[in-house]
């Protein structure tokens, strides 16, 4: 009786998968398959969170308005916790089981990494939504990303200096991975800036008091400018303890505080803080005439509609992907992995809401520092800055 | 030179008593039962989160501070009731571990019910520093050492005045003898938690405006806090109040006049030099054995 179930079990079961499998065959010719691991839950989950949520949602309204290339988009989506250990099979269960065209995935640079040797050998194109400079830089014959990089955002931070005449400056930075990055590249940059490193100060992780640094930083000799390199509450920690201690030289944050919080958490003391931010994060205070105005006031619609919850810069990466992703297909009119993958090192003046992309075979990113905007906390809110 | 050295003076202060509060905790929890208690770091964030979203339903700061420190108290009284004692009779090891795992359940719920955000709760008496010989300190700052102050006299009237804290300290000194004497032992555990959740909440709701409060806001508070306790000699209330403020102004006294990065190795030095020298902390008297 017990076997006899169970083959009929087993039966039932190989009728189904049979089916199943005819069905993936026959809508394999019908749609475009875009494969995406996230960081939906766990410790990074609001970055993969936004993500996921654009992707579904521009996914169904690129549907509703007739698809690519006369097919419909298939989005499939994994949840990889923001672990490279669980990204690399799902990203191999993408490319070999479920056949995709493409990949968008990847909410962190761990996860993205893990996954570059599959993607190479595999031969499929993968944008990319972790921050690192590592991704792209050497660059990937297959492999392209979204985000900003922090050596765009020290950049145009001296930029900024040395417009108002500031050579001499004091660095402080927290001890996560963003953070020592970012003071990296303060190191690595200033020299060719002309700028000179007169403190360099770094605080520990989950600290609740940068005084004494500060205090350091402020009567270092000749000091006419403070970075802070780290994001997250210290960033508000920081902007408090400055005025506390009446810091009067400008104050510089990095974009990794280009968020409401950030300003709300300093109650107050974020006044006169100057950071390089994406458009998409101050779009409201974005000149009607700037070129991002309409697709970032767009995106914000959307996302705030659908979700209800505040956009963050992290979910305009993945919108920026898919229309990249889907505009490569359409020039190139096909969805052959090697044909949309050159049309994608062809982006020319794509107005996108992180930045305008210009990319070439030796720049897999193709945003340079005028994809960030200047910008002063002011009254509470973001002031743009010429 | 000297609106330097004061100026990383108090901050070390500040920061140190903060330290010695949930030092505090630690030793009243350790006192009563021989367990640390790593959930010590979630009662500070319980206290700091609940008092935030207590305050956006629209409540007055002073209730919603009531409030959320009876909330924590309540769930100090349940991990006791309902993870240590079910527990009771298992090694020490054992019962350190699901402290642990309480914590790390207590971090999840308070992302799931509140949010993984920052947060940060309106100053006391305003933002504008005080000024005095050249350095400047918060208001903020001096409500916190005000209340440590006023926490730990209290502390004291509780265990040399009160029943309840003779009875705590009789438990601390032999347990079956206090049971022999008519002392409720396991209510003295149950009042431990409760009384370190109080101690806990209450550090995380003067320091939130200041350091901001989130989900994972306990984590380096309570490991900080735990060195303070060790420092001082483990279940020497007076001696986690000492080691904090030892931790808390050696980290900007090295911060300041030798490097920031060697902030916390300085600090760590210092309570192994200590530990080596002193195996029971500070105050935990030369090699004598508890009686």
């Amino acid at each position: 009786m017990k076997s006899f179930l169970k083959r009929a079990g087993l039966t039932a079961l190989g009728a189904v998968t049979a089916l199943g499998l005819g069905i993936g065959n026959s809508t394999a010719q019908e749609t475009i398959k875009i494969g995406s691991f996230l960081a939906v839950t766990g410790g990074a989950s609001f970055l993969g969170d936004p993500e996921k949520k654009t992707l579904e949602m521009y996914v169904d309204k690129i549907n509703a308005e007739g698809g690519v290339l006369g097919k419909k988009l298939e989005l499939i989506v994994y949840d990889s916790g923001g672990s490279p250990k669980k990204a690399v099979p799902f990203a191999k269960r993408l490319i070999n089981d479920d056949k995709v065209d493409i990949l968008l995935a990847g909410s962190t640079t761990g996860a993205t990494m893990a996954v570059i040797p599959i993607v190479q050998k595999a031969g499929i194109p993968f944008i990319s939504f972790g921050g690192a400079s590592v991704i792209i830089n050497p660059v990937k014959k297959w492999v392209f990303k979204m985000p900003h990089t922090d050596t765009l955002a020290v950049q145009k931070i001296f930029a900024d200096m040395k417009k108002r005449g500031i050579s001499k400056i004091g660095l402080l930075s927290g001890s996560g991975g963003f953070d020592k990055s970012c003071r990296k590249n303060v190191q690595k940059l200033a020299p060719g800036s002309g700028m000179s490193l007169l403190a360099d100060e770094t605080h520990g992780k989950g600290d609740t008091d940068m005084t004494a640094q500060i205090t350091k930083i402020k009567n270092a000799a000749g000091v006419q400018a403070m970075i802070y390199c780290g994001f997250g509450a210290s960033t508000s920690i920081v902007a408090k303890n400055a005025k506390q201690l009446g810091v009067k030289i400008p104050h510089y944050q990095t974009h990794g505080s280009a968020s409401k919080s950030f300003i709300k958490n300093a109650d107050g003391a974020a006044e006169g803080v100057r950071l390089p931010a994406a458009a998409l994060v101050v779009v409201d205070a974005l000149p009607a005439d700037h070129p991002q105005k309409k697709v970032a006031t767009d995106y914000k619609k959307m996302f705030e509609t659908k979700t209800g919850t505040a956009i963050s810069s992290f979910g305009g990466h993945a919108y920026d992907g898919l229309m990249i992703a889907v505009e490569a297909m359409k020039r190139a009119g096909t969805t052959n992995k090697a044909a949309v993958r050159d049309e994608i090192e062809k982006t020319k003046n794509y107005i996108g809401v992180d930045g305008i992309y210009n990319m070439s075979p030796k720049d897999h990113l193709g945003l340079d520092q005028a994809s960030f905007v200047m910008v002063e906390v002011s009254g509470g809110d973001w002031k743009l800055l010429k | 030179m000297f609106a330097e050295f004061l100026q990383f003076l108090f901050s070390g202060i500040t920061v140190g008593a903060i330290y010695a509060l949930v030092g505090l905790g630690f030793a009243i929890i350790y006192n009563a039962s021989h367990v640390i208690n790593f959930a010590q770091g979630e009662f500070v964030m319980l206290g700091g989160m609940a008092t935030v979203f207590l305050i956006n339903l629209g409540m007055p700061m002073p209730l919603a501070i009531f409030l959320a420190i009876m909330i924590t108290v309540l769930v100090g009284f349940a991990l006791e009731k309902f993870a240590v004692e079910p527990a009771r009779g298992a090694p020490i090891v054992t019962l350190i571990i699901i402290t642990i795992g309480a914590s790390i359940f207590l971090r999840g719920a308070a992302q799931v019910i509140w949010d993984r955000n920052f947060h940060s709760l309106p100053a006391f008496s305003g933002n504008d520093p005080i000024l005095i010989g050249g350095a400047s300190i918060l208001p903020q700052s001096l409500w916190i050492l005000g209340s440590t102050v006023v926490i730990v006299i209290a502390l004291q009237l509780f265990f040399n005045r009160t029943m309840t804290g003779k009875a705590i300290i009789a438990t601390s000194h032999n347990p079956l003898a206090a049971k022999l004497m008519g002392i409720n032992t396991s209510f003295v555990l149950l009042a431990s938690f409760g009384l370190s959740a109080l101690l806990g909440s209450s550090a995380g709701i003067l320091i939130a405006p200041i350091s901001l409060t989130y989900s994972g806001v306990g984590i380096m508070l309570g490991l900080k806090g735990f060195s303070a306790a060790v420092l001082g000699g483990l279940g020497k209330p007076m001696g986690a109040i000492a080691g904090g403020l030892i931790v808390g102004i050696s980290e900007t006294i090295t911060a300041g006049y030798i490097s920031s990065a060697y902030k916390d190795a300085v600090a760590f030095i210092i309570i192994l030099a200590v530990l080596f020298f002193m195996p029971n902390g500070l105050f935990g008297g030369r090699g004598a054995e508890r009686v």
